[in-house]
């Protein structure tokens, strides 16, 4: 162990770039928004820093006294209670049908079903908005020649957040297929040819082979793509700007609103721990509700 | 019958996922206006690259282009040599606490990015960070992310090969170099075509810190025009395909790789 001494000064100097950069420009930060959470950040503090008191828990007090924070969490729960079985549903059967034998042109197929996640959401957002076009879009044209009454996809706020959510399964479906695909093609081969024949049909064997096989994968993938869909922001900031009636105002975009145009930065980084707790809340109980179905099951 | 079905279904699925990205193009080409009747025209009559022309032009979104690009090759630089330095070290080098120092990073996964975007900022700011390059580059120079991708690599490559080359009193930035490296190879591809994406895609961040309209990059000078030109749907659609098209490309040419940092970074 001649060297040890000096792998390990190695190991420290090839570490470190990356660490510092995490530590400084991620660490620090993540602390410096819990004070910063219990301070009175404001614009005036911006100017000078005296201006800046303590004030304990009375920034979380006060969003949870929001109407507007209510708004954006029931906003940001609709759009990830329809948004993510949506999306995960037809990850899921894209998957399915790309892994059946009788599919020709797979590669094809596959790249082209996931072009949507490598987009930039800036510019896919902006075709969105005028396919979802009230009156020259190509949505209520189809409609209308099915005799359907044009609606105001993004001007109604009955229909903004669903048309949101449209867009996100398709911007997003594509990354867990690819997952899903990894996760089929390890359930084991034998298991399906035994369910053949004893004469199970397609149905039953996706429900008795097919989901438990790929029990942990799904899990994975719901709490990545819940934790994910709670920070929603860029498809409202640029489809609706938060509208019509705050309709689509979502919990990060308030968080925004309230940080880097109000400068209320004590008030926005509550908003941010709060998400944070509820994102970690709702993963632990996507895991908790896992073991009750498995154990259940088995 | 059933094969028909299921081939139909995937046409029918992949359609749908290409076909907004086949109009944008078809609209991006349409003279001023024509999108805008009724029925809504599916192919240009007379395609015309006039709204290229305005975009790419001065004032456009040329300015834009160039900031990102150079963002993008800047952030997939820096970004590839310090999780690959960092990745391996995790993965191959003996020193203390580090099983203690890689849990601590995997743990810090699960803190979205939101929650330190408030304070970096004043930070920044406190450095005079704010509307520098600098200032949109530091936090996408090391990812946790990245790391934990070229460890999973990088223990595949053999201790004996390492000690082989200790033995033969290679130094250790000699073996990281000459022996290690070529062997990583397909995953700095993929962490390049992550990191390159990533940077190019981004929003939030450069929307924060990049106050001068002529520092902006591509996806925040977009949703400022289409602020501006709500109506003028040809250009906005090639101002799309500028945006889109650079990416796209890159996906395509290279793929595999990135599919496949997708499976590592999900099968654990």
């Amino acid at each position: 162990m001649k060297h040890s001494g000096r792998e390990s000064l190695a190991a420290w100097a090839f570490a470190a770039p990356a660490l510092v950069v995490i530590a400084l420009f991620f660490g620090v930060p993540v602390f410096a928004g819990l004070a910063l959470s219990l301070t009175d950040f404001d614009i005036y503090a911006l100017a000078d820093l005296r201006n800046l008191r303590w004030q304990g828990l009375d920034n979380y007090i006060h969003v949870l006294s929001l109407p507007l924070f209510w708004k954006a969490l029931g906003n940001t729960i609709y759009f990830v209670v329809l948004g993510v079985p949506l999306s995960i549903g037809v990850s899921l059967a894209a998957a399915v049908l790309l892994q059946s034998k009788l599919v020709r042109f797979k590669p094809l197929l596959r790249t082209a079903l996931f072009a949507p996640v490598v987009t930039t959401l800036v510019a896919v957002a902006v075709i969105w908005r005028y396919l979802f076009h009230v009156k020259y879009g190509l949505v209520n044209y189809t409609l209308q020649s099915f005799g359907i009454d044009p609606v105001d996809w993004l001007g109604d706020p009955h229909w903004s957040m669903p048309t949101i959510i449209l867009f996100a399964a398709w911007k997003n479906f594509g990354g867990n297929m690819i997952i899903f695909i990894a996760a089929l093609q390890a359930v084991p081969h034998d298991l399906y040819e035994a369910a053949k024949l004893d004469g199970a049909r397609s149905w039953s064997q996706f429900r008795y082979i097919t989901l438990p096989g790929i029990g942990p994968t799904l899990l994975m993938v719901a709490i990545l793509t819940t934790a994910g869909y709670f920070q929603l922001f860029a498809e409202p900031y640029v489809m609706t700007q938060g509208g019509p009636l705050q309709s689509t105002v979502s919990v990060l975009y308030l968080m925004y609103e309230e940080g880097f145009k109000w400068w209320n930065l004590g008030l926005a980084s509550a908003v941010a721990f709060v998400l944070f707790l509820i994102i970690v809340a709702v993963s632990k109980g996507l895991i908790v509700m896992q073991k009750r179905l498995t154990g259940v099951e088995a | 019958m059933k094969r028909i079905l299921v081939n139909a279904l995937l046409w029918a699925f992949a359609g749908l996922a290409v076909f907004p990205l086949v109009w944008m193009v078809c609209v991006s080409l349409m003279p001023a206006g024509s999108a805008s009747s009724l029925p809504p025209p599916l192919l240009p009559h007379e395609p015309t690259f006039a709204h290229y022309r305005a975009l790419l032009g001065d004032g456009g979104l040329k300015r834009a282009f160039v900031n990102s690009l150079g963002l993008a090759i800047a952030s997939t630089l820096i970004s590839v040599s310090f999780n690959t330095l960092a990745g391996y070290s995790f993965a191959k080098l003996r020193f203390r606490h580090r099983e203690r120092v890689f849990g601590l990073l995997i743990a810090a996964l699960v803190i979205p990015g939101q929650v330190a975007m408030l304070p970096l900022f004043l930070m920044l700011k406190g450095m005079g960070l704010v509307n520098t390059w600098a200032g949109v580059l530091i936090p996408s120079m090391a990812g946790i992310f990245g790391i934990f991708l070229v460890r999973q690599y990088a223990r595949g490559v053999p201790d004996e090969l390492i000690e082989a080359a200790r033995i033969d009193g290679a130094g250790e930035w000699r073996i990281f170099w000459s022996i290690v490296l070529p062997t990583l190879k397909p995953v700095l591809v993929t962490l390049a075509v992550f990191a390159f994406l990533g940077s190019w895609n981004d929003f939030m961040w450069p929307l924060i810190v990049l106050t001068d309209g002529e520092m902006h990059t591509l996806p925040v000078a977009l949703a400022a025009l289409s602020r501006e030109h709500v109506q003028d749907s040809e250009l906005m659609m090639a101002g799309a395909v500028i945006t889109v098209l650079p990416v796209l490309l890159l996906f395509v040419a290279l793929q595999r790789y990135y599919m496949q940092g997708l499976l590592m970074g999900s099968v654990k």
